[in-house]
């Protein structure tokens, strides 16, 4: 198994584990944070292309990773504080709780 | 497969698995923090310098630190009595556990995938500067945008909402100022309404 | 071995080699390992200097700050302790030894509700990022030990991971005084974090690197006598007060210690540490200010340079050292004098006035490099500089309506 499989391997064990977060947990903050674990996944294998892939002095992979980082941070603070408004609105950060489509 | 990226996989995985599956939500978060602050540790391994600093600045600095505060913000720090896993949770294991097995044999057998190991790439920062004001300027001059839009839209999405009461309750002057109005000893030092701070 | 350090000093002036002597020793210590063994050694024996440094600084500094601000409030500080059971008179310069073996030898309290293994990790999760953070500081010529391509990026990277210890801290403790002190803290640390960042921009920006080592080489010329430190300019000093006072904030000392005050909040944070771990968190938040006075020392006074071209003949190491302690002094200074500021004017200070003072400097700093040498950029880049301050500083105190200062007097 070469390294780069290695690091495909792993990538590929953390975005399952956290799909598997997202989508089981109650919580929403937890699925946040499945997202951002499938996110960082994805980095981590466009880094490792970057680095065993052709032409590595192009950069191209560092600065996908660079762009993303940015973009989940983004991502990050809106949703975490939608979940903060819709607490307020249903006082409680239960995903099973909040059916309801009119306020 | 050196040694040293075998432990550092072993951490982040077993991280990221306590990071979905603890009880205690605020345990989840510092959870979070190592599995992030292990794939920094596998990027500076991969020789991407910037990226694994910037992935400790960006994650572990703030993203961690958001987290933490709408735990603490929606009240969940305190560890549930309740069923923490959603109804069905079975079925999200099974189709994460697919996913992983398809994205392994994918890895493991596709014959496309690059054999040797290439000369460690010059990733000097200088360069990356160089790319990002000519190659990547519109993504970079896009990202600000986005970052200022995101920043202005979650502020105004967790701002608290200002209703009627609670404004003309601020307008009462609190117990101390009507006590110094009222008392004639003091009240030639105070000539003028104060203000807020600086 | 005497014939390889006089090999080494052949050709070179007695200051040269005074200057040098550290690294000459440890190139000595570590030839005497194989060969496989070198690149280890070399490296463990520039990491155990750090430690054994700026932890004796430590303790020599809390003497300083206790003697110091006593004698600002006018009454002395400690000056009784020698060294103990030897006939050593120190004048108190010695109450570190009885201090570190009373917080040693207390019994550490654990609240019975507080989370035990996040309590205990939290003074870990201070100290080891505070320490990673001496690793880029040049202490001298060639005396960086490790000079990363990215150092300052670096810096503030592992300088982020102590908020979340201050989380940790205040959360695990289970009492609603740490947990509230604990988020003002946090507050307060990420608010200032930015300006910090944004005024070291200003240094990168004009070197145009993020080596300590570059950033201190483009400092080391000397014109008419004077060294070419970056505070000499109007962007250099405007960026130094700012990195100044964000230190201050980031430390958490006085006047922006709301989080850890004793008449505010009992301790804050860490109420609920005795002991060895309070201990820990004294030397976290200590090593912190050592840290970011380093890098100010390199970004904006020159590092390691002599401000004289007559003193080059100074050790580098004791120009960094002694720049250090200046700095110190003046965080001590400071603390004895100003009075706290409330947790709503420290914020309103950091975004209002603060973060667009940085970006304003970052545009006189763009300036001063396009406008080529001459009056013209001094007298642009000040200008833009005082008059944004001006305007920001009027502006700011229209919605201050201060009463007449009265004074009231015991008769």
């Amino acid at each position: 198994m070469t390294p780069l499989q290695g690091c495909l391997l792993v990538s590929a064990l953390l975005f399952a584990i956290g799909l598997a977060g997202a989508v089981t947990r109650r919580n929403a903050i937890l699925a946040l944070v499945g997202i951002e674990l499938m996110l960082n996944a994805a980095n981590l294998n466009f880094i490792a292309f970057w680095r065993y892939g052709p032409h590595p002095e192009a950069l191209t992979g560092m600065m996908i990773v660079i762009f993303s980082i940015a973009i989940a941070a983004a991502e990050a603070a809106v949703g975490l504080a939608l979940i903060i408004a819709i607490y307020r609105h249903y006082r409680t950060a239960n995903l099973d709780e909040m059916k309801n489509l009119k306020g | 497969m050196s040694p040293v990226f075998v432990i550092i996989a072993f951490v982040t995985l077993l991280a990221a698995a306590a990071a979905m599956s603890l009880r205690n939500l605020v345990h989840c978060a510092l959870s979070l923090v190592v599995a992030l602050a292990g794939l920094a540790a596998l990027y500076l391994q991969l020789d991407a310098q910037f990226v694994g600093f910037a992935q400790i600045l960006v994650y572990v600095g703030a993203v961690a630190i958001l987290i933490v505060f709408a735990v603490l913000l929606t009240r969940s720090d305190a560890t549930p009595n309740q069923a923490i896993l959603a109804p069905g949770w079975i079925v999200g294991i099974l189709v994460s556990a697919v996913v992983f097995a398809m994205l392994g044999w994918a890895a493991l057998n596709s014959p496309g995938l690059p054999r040797e190991m290439p000369p460690t790439p010059e990733a000097t920062v200088k360069n990356i500067g160089d790319l990002l004001m000519t190659r990547y300027v519109l993504p970079l001059e896009v990202i600000g945008l986005l970052l200022t839009a995101a920043l202005i839209g979650a502020v105004i999405i967790a701002m608290k909402e200002e209703t009627p009461k609670s404004c003309s309750s601020r307008r009462e002057s609190a117990p101390s100022e009507k006590l110094e109005r009222t008392d004639p000893a003091l009240r030639d030092g105070y000539e003028a309404e104060k203000g807020d701070g600086v | 071995m005497m014939l390889e350090i006089a090999l080494e000093l052949e050709g070179r002036t007695m200051f040269e080699t005074l200057d040098q002597i550290f690294v000459t020793l440890k190139h000595q210590a570590v030839a005497f390992f194989p060969d496989v063994w070198q690149p280890l050694v070399s490296a463990l024996i520039s990491i155990a200097f750090i430690p054994l440094v700026f932890a004796t600084l430590f303790a020599v500094v809390t003497i300083f700050e206790r003697k110091g601000i006593g004698r600002i409030q006018n009454r002395y500080g400690p000056n009784r302790v020698g060294i103990p059971l030897t006939k050593i008179r120190l004048c108190g310069f010695g109450q570190f030894i009885p201090d570190g073996l009373k917080m040693l030898t207390k019994e550490d309290i654990v609240p019975r509700a507080a989370d035990k293994v996040v309590h205990f990790l939290a003074p870990v999760v201070l100290l080891v990022p505070v320490l990673l953070a001496y690793a880029v500081l040049p202490m001298g010529r060639n005396m960086t030990a490790v000079d990363l391509d990215a150092g300052v990026l670096f810096f503030f990277a592992v300088g982020g991971a102590v908020e979340l210890s201050v989380f940790m801290a205040g959360w695990s403790s289970h009492n609603k005084y740490s947990l509230l002190g604990a988020m003002r803290a946090i507050a307060q640390m990420i608010s200032y974090e930015i300006p910090l960042i944004l005024s070291a921009v200003t240094v990168i920006m004009i070197v145009g690197s993020l080596k300590t080592v570059d950033i201190v080489a483009a400092q080391n010329h000397y014109l008419f006598g004077l060294a070419h430190w970056f505070v000499f300019t109007p962007w250099g000093l405007a960026g130094f007060i700012l990195f100044f006072i964000s230190s201050l904030a980031e430390s958490n000392r006085t006047p922006f210690d709301l989080p850890e005050a004793e008449s505010e909040i009992i301790a804050g944070y860490f109420t609920e540490y005795s002991g060895f771990k309070f201990a820990l968190f004294f030397l976290g938040e200590y090593l912190g200010m050592f840290a970011v006075s380093g890098l100010g020392i390199t970004l904006f006074l020159g590092g390691w340079t002599a401000p004289f071209s007559f003193l080059t003949w100074v050790p580098s190491y004791v120009w960094f050292f002694a720049k250090l302690l200046a700095l110190v002094f003046t965080f001590i200074w400071i603390r004895g004098t100003l009075p706290r500021l409330r947790m709503d004017q420290l914020m309103n200070f950091a975004w209002k006035f603060m973060l667009p003072m940085s970006l304003v400097n970052i545009i006189a700093a763009g300036a001063w490099h396009f406008l080529g040498a001459g009056w013209l950029r001094w007298a642009f880049c000040s200008a833009l500089i005082f008059g944004s301050y001006a305007i920001l500083g009027w502006g700011l105190m229209q919605n201050q309506k201060l009463g007449k200062r009265t004074y009231r007097f015991a008769d």
